[in-house]
This record gives C-alpha cells, structure tokens and sequence, in this order.
C-alpha cells in the first residue's frame, strides 16, 4: 500500500467530517480538527520536480504555464502563486544542497481570508478545503491583505468577472468523486506529501522525528501557526530558511480582531447613553441659567416697581402735606383778617358809646 | 450677437476652470480605460500589494479627513458649544460630499463595483471588520444627507420638510457619532488581521483606538483648514454671523486640537511600550516613526497651543495643514509604507500615474461640488426666513 494517504483510516474520520459548523465559532476548546483530513508535506524528500504543478493545473483546467512544467531552471527565480498557478515549488539554497518547499493555500483552520470576507466568499469545509464563492465575491481583495501566507491572487486583468484564485485543496473534485486525493498528493514519484486525519499526520511526524534523529527540526510547522492549518510542514532546515515564517504567532485571525469587533457593541450601547446624558447636563445647565435670569429679571423689575411706588407714595404724601399746611395757613389767614375786622368794628363801635352817654 | 457669445466662454476660461477641466477631463479618459480594461490596465497592484493608494488616500485618509462633520456636529449640538453653530454647515457639507467620494473612489477600486451592496444586502460577513467599515460608511452617509437637508430645503423653500428634518438634528448627531466612532475606528482595525505584515512599530492591538483618536486631530484641523480657504474664496457667501464667529471656532478648534494631539502622543508611546518595540526605534524604520511622531504629532500639538495662547491665527492655520499632513503620513505609513515592509524593495508597490490621475480627479470634483453648493444654498450664511433657527 501507498503511504501517501491514510484512506484507510479515513472511516474515523467520519466523525471529524460530521462536525457542525457551529462547533466551530468557539475557537478556544474545540478540537474537532484534530480528525478532519489535512496534508503533511517532508521537505527532506522533495526533489523539486514541478509534478505538483503540473497536477495543479491539470485538475484545475489552469491555462498552460508560459514555462513548460519540465523545465526545471525557473526553480533558481522565488516565485509565488498566482491567478493562474494554485502552488508553486521554490528552490533554497543552503548548506547541505538544494532544499524544496512546496507552497499553496495552507487551509487554515480558522481561516483569515474567511473571517476578513465581507461577503463570507469563504468557508472553511468539514472536508478541511477552504471554499471561494466567486459568485458574491465584490472584489474588494481584503482576503488578500488578510492571508498571512500571502496566498489568494486576483485576476486583475479580468474586466467583469475578476476572481480570486486558490487552491480548493481538489475539495470540489473529491465531493464530486473525481478524485480520491489531491492532484499534487496523487502525482507526487517521492510521496513527499501524505493526506489523512490532521492527528494522525501529527502522530506520524512525530515518529519520522523519531526513527531519523538528526533529520528534522523537530517541530510540525503549521500545527499551530495562526491557530494552525490544515497544511503542515516538517523540514530539516529552519523553516524560515524555505521561506516559512516564524514570527505568525499561535492566534488566529478571528482571535486577533475579536477585541475590535467585541468594541462594536459596547461603542454602540454606550455612546448614545453617553451623549445623550452630556447632552441632557448641558441643556439644563442653559435651562436653569435661563431661568436664573428670568427670576433676576423679574426681580429686578419688582425691586424697581416697589422703588418707585414708595417714591411715589411719599412724594403724594408731602403734597399732601404741603397742601394742607397751605390750606392752614389760609385759614389761619382768614380767621386773623376776620378777627382784625371784628376788632375794627368794635373800636368803632366804642367810640360812639359816650355820645349816648351825654344825651341822658 | 457672436461677440456676446465669446465673451461669455472667455468669462468661464479662469485659471481655475481651466485646471479643474484638465483635470476632469484626465479623470474621464482614465475611467473609460479602467472600466474596459480593469483594474490591471489602470494600476501597479499586485498579488502583494492588493490595496494601493485608492483605498489609502481615498478611502482611509478620505474618511479620516471627512471628520470635521462629526466632532464639530457634537461639540455644537451634544457638548454645547453653541459659538460653532457657523462652522456646522460648512463641516456637514464637506463630510457628506468626502464619504461620497470615499464611496464613488471604491467603484474604482473593487473589482466588481456593481455589487458594493451585497455585503449589506445579500450575503454578510459579520466577522470581517470591512463588514462593519461598510455598514457604518453606508449609515452615516445616509445620516449625513439627512443633516444637510435642511440646507438644501432651505434653499428650495421647503419649509415644512426642512422643520421636521431640524427637529431630529440631536439624533441624528448622536447617531453620527456612534457610526463615526465605529468605523474610523474599524479602518485601523483592519489592518489587526494582519500582523505579520505590518512593521511592528506601526501595528498594534491599539491600533482601532489610534485611528479613532487621531480622526478627531484630522477633523478639527480640516475644520481650521477649510475654514480658512473658505474664508479667502467664498467670502463673499458668508453673513456677518458667521464672519463674527469664525475666529472663535479657530481659537476653540485649536486648543481642543492641541489636547488631542497631546492624548494621542500619549497613547502612541504607551503602545509602544506595551509591545515593548523600543529596539526598533534604532533602525530605519525607527527614525521614520519619529519623523511622523515628533515632526507630525508632537510638534502640532505644542504648536496649537501656542496658537491658541497667542491669539496667532497664521500659526493656528499652518499647524492644521501639518496636522493634515500628519494624519496623511501615518494613513499612508500604515497601509503603504510600513505595510509589507519584508518585502524586497524590487517587489514593492509604488502607484501608477492613472492612479495618481483618479485620486486627483476625486479630490477635484468634490472641489468642484462644494464650490457649487456653497455659493447656491445657504451654507456660510443663515437663510434669511430662518434666521436664529436651527
Ligand atoms: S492560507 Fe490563506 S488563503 Fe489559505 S486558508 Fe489560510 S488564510 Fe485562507
Ligand atoms: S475579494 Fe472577494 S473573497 Fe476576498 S474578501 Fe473581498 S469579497 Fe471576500
């Protein structure tokens, strides 16, 4: 048999297959994963002969490479994936020889270019492939900012129909039957990849470590990379000696923006409270001051209502007074003239007195 | 009769139409070829470099600078600071026309344009930040039309219409705010996705806040800035109510500038000291970060002050244009500069000159647009039948 897949275990996977979608929004506990299919490349045996690439783009109907897949000198160039080239082999140069890495979409469990879709174009399969709906994608090529592996690639000569281009992991080819591995795993002369359950892969990484001390850096890289991949490497050069970083850090994209998304609704709950109370502080701040002044006003104009009746009430009251002594000193006037009078008579009448006197 | 009519065409040939028409007309050719021949005919993006300077002049310096709408709207209606009644209008305007031109800049941008909809309407992406950068855009620039309506109602004699629109303006404010807050905030979060890609001097967990933060910086500068252009070109548009408060909004914008800046400062350092990325302050890219934070953070920070202490207009007024400059910079820093930065310099981006044309050509129609509604619609002045009113 074949090492190049575990089929025969593949009835455990089953259960992985089985695993709801939602089981995977809780992105700490969960370990489904662990049984879902994912492959495991050795960069100890490949040998960089670009049947990969040529298998690529066969099973997906890629138009022909401007250099043909035999010709092995373009290896000497770093390339990347393209609209038209799902995964590419890159050559590195180091002590001990020639190394090769093979590099395509590494369908990550918690993918980035999924969780930054706007659209949700992507899903992230119970088969591990990570699907592209080009039938919502806006072209937006936020997924391409997003991917930590620099994968998705856009068709930017396309006028309407602009795509962004992957590797699907052959997922549509083997839901339809087509295919019973990937087209790069199925081709490989050296079985330098081995599709299967990602824990068995993990398990049979680690007994390579094992039965060749000294071959490997013993470390599984995409185990747990960005909340780990589907796709994994072991190499016996420092990854990032093949073009591997290693300075992704463990938390996923979904973990890495939760904080900003969790801000959304705290901004959205307590802002218009927020405002509105300053709003509702500053209004009857310019309610009482208003009403501060009205009162003033009003008091203002009692003050000066009240001023001006007293003055008024005094100054009738002095009149008053100056009328009557006017009217007092008139009558005092008239009874000292008729008194003056009365006493002229009199004198008057006295003088007339003795006459009557005389005659008697 | 002839004579007339040349006389007319001459009275259009200013310097001015000229250069906008040149500019237009640029515009137009180069649309034309980006929409026969898409987004690789017209630009130097690649699989690198998805997004070039149509999403950071257009989109992330556009939005940041279209801030003026939302802080001078709150500080008149919500903080009550009722002095800066005049400058509402002219901030509200400039907001609406900058988010419509953050969105007619992405029908260039996106590959299929004609979809923009979709995430609100067809499919949505709940967890992807654009998803809320899309939502809140769309919103607010439907709040926006809303609280300039009333200008145009005005200007249209629609009374009944334009009470019932006046009657809302608190909420509508405040809606704004929170729609504000959430995408100038989430255009930095954008970038939190990737952190293997941003230089760590310029990434930070932070960075929602700082982008959030320094839009206030963006948009009470542009309120200064605007002010001042407006007040040499458009004089004669504007009442002597608007002329008596104008230097107190500047005065007031550029203390509360200054205070921001300052805070911001502040929050730079301390993300810098929570990643603890002081080490990097002494290679290349540790110079061009102070460059932008002590050239274009600090020292406009200190200058407002001293503006504001001094009574200096021309200061106020040159230290809004480096603030500007400032928030420009870090945008630019942020999704071009420092983005990629492990890339080797012969796979980086540097913008095609169609792009450069389409950026120009956006900027100048909303020039264009201004000019025409400010001198039309009672914008700078208040309506005469509505004096005192709004
Ligand atoms: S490698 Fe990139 S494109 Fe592939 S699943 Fe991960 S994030 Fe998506
Ligand atoms: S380019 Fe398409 S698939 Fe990628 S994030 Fe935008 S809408 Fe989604």
């Amino acid at each position: 048999m074949k090492r190049r897949s575990f089929l025969g275990l593949m009835g455990a996977a089953g259960a992985g297959l089985a695993v709801p979608a939602s089981a995977r929004a809780g992105v700490k506990d969960f370990r489904g994963f662990l049984e879902t299919p994912g492959v495991l490349f050795d960069g100890t045996r490949c040998i960089g002969c670009r049947k990969c690439e040529l298998a690529c783009n066969q099973v997906n109907n890629l138009p022909e490479p401007e250099v043909p897949f035999d010709n092995l000198e373009i290896l000497d160039s770093r390339r990347r994936t393209d609209a038209s080239t799902f995964t590419v082999v890159n050559k590195f140069e180091t002590a001990n020889g020639p190394v090769y890495r093979k590099n395509q979409c590494n369908h990550c469990l918690e993918p980035a270019c999924a969780s930054s879709c706007f659209v949700a174009a992507f899903r992230k399969n119970t088969d591990s492939a990570v699907d592209y709906d080009d039938s919502v994608c806006v072209g937006c090529r936020y997924c391409m900012i997003a991917c930590p592996f620099e994968i998705p690639t856009y068709e930017y000569h396309k006028v309407l129909t602009p795509r962004v281009m992957k590797c699907t992991l052959c997922g549509p080819q083997m839901r339809a039957g087509e295919l019973r591995l990937p087209g790069c795993v199925e081709i490989c002369p050296v079985e330098a990849m081995i599709y299967g359950p990602r824990n068995e892969l993990i398990n049979l990484a680690n007994r390579r470590f094992k039965q060749f001390p000294g071959r490997y850096v013993e470390r599984i890289y995409g185990e747990h990379e960005m909340g780990g991949t589907s796709w994994m490497y072991i190499s016996g050069t420092p990854f990032r000696q093949v073009g591997l970083r290693e300075d992704l850090g463990t938390k996923s994209a979904p973990e890495l923006t939760a904080g900003a998304l969790a801000a959304v609704p705290v901004v959205v709950a307590v802002w218009p409270v927020l405002l509105g109370g300053i709003y509702a502080i500053n209004k009857r701040k310019e309610k009482i001051a208003a009403q501060e002044q009205k009162q003033a006003v009003a008091a203002a104009v009692a003050k000066t209502k009240e001023e001006a009746e007293e003055k008024l009430a005094t100054s009738l009251s002095k009149a008053e007074e100056a009328a009557n002594r006017r009217v007092d000193n008139e009558v005092k006037k008239a009874v000292k003239e008729a008194l003056a009078k009365k006493e002229e008579e009199l004198k008057a009448a006295d003088a007339s007195k003795p006459d009557e006197e005389e005659g008697k | 009769m002839s004579t007339e009519t040349s006389t007319d065409f001459k009275s259009y040939l200013t310097p001015f139409n000229i250069v906008t028409g040149l500019i237009i007309i640029a515009g137009l050719i180069v649309t034309v070829i980006r929409f026969t021949g898409g987004l690789g005919a017209v630009t130097n993006l690649d699989d690198n470099y998805p997004w070039g300077i149509w999403i950071s002049f257009d989109l992330l310096c556009g939005v940041a600078l279209a801030a003026g709408g939302y802080t001078t709207a709150a500080a008149c209606y919500v903080f009550g600071f009722k002095k800066y009644q005049s400058a509402v209008r002219p901030a509200v305007l400039t907001a609406f026309l900058g988010y419509a031109l953050v969105v007619l800049a992405l029908h260039y941008d996106v590959g299929r344009p004609w979809r923009l909809p979709y995430p609100i309407f067809v499919q949505q992406g709940t967890t992807s930040l654009l998803f809320e950068v899309g939502l809140c855009v769309f919103l607010y620039l439907t709040v926006l039309f809303l609280e300039f309506l009333p200008t145009l109602f005005e200007w249209k004699g629609w009374k009944k219409l334009r009470d019932v629109l006046v009657k809302m303006t608190l909420v509508l404010v405040i809606f704004g705010v929170v729609l504000s807050t959430l995408h100038q905030s989430s255009l930095g979060a954008l970038y939190t996705i990737a952190p293997s890609k941003l230089h760590p001097l310029w990434y930070s967990a932070y960075l929602p806040v700082f982008f959030f933060v320094s839009s206030i910086a963006a948009g009470l500068s542009m309120v200064i800035f605007e002010g001042t252009l407006s007040h040499k070109y458009l004089h004669r548009m504007m009442d002597s109510e608007y002329n008596r408060n104008h230097n107190d909004v500047i005065l007031g914008f550029a203390k509360g500038c200054s205070w921001v800046l300052f805070g911001y400062f502040a929050l730079k350092m301390i993300g810098l000291t929570y990643d603890n990325n002081w080490h990097y302050l002494a290679t290349g890219f540790g110079v061009w970060f102070l460059v932008e934070l002590l050239g274009f953070v600090a020292l406009p920070a200190f200058l407002f002050a001293v503006g504001a202490r001094d009574n200096n207009f021309p200061l106020i007024k040159w230290t809004a244009i480096l603030t500007v400059l400032g928030i420009v910079l870090n945008r630019f820093n942020v999704s071009l500069v420092a983005f990629n930065y492990h890339l080797p310099s012969e796979d980086r981006y540097f913008p095609h000159i169609m792009e450069i044309i389409i950026s120009v050509f956006i900027v100048t129609v909303g020039i264009v647009a201004f000019r025409f509604i400010s001198t039309r619609m009672p914008v700078f002045f208040e309506h005469p039948d509505y004096k005192g009113q709004h």
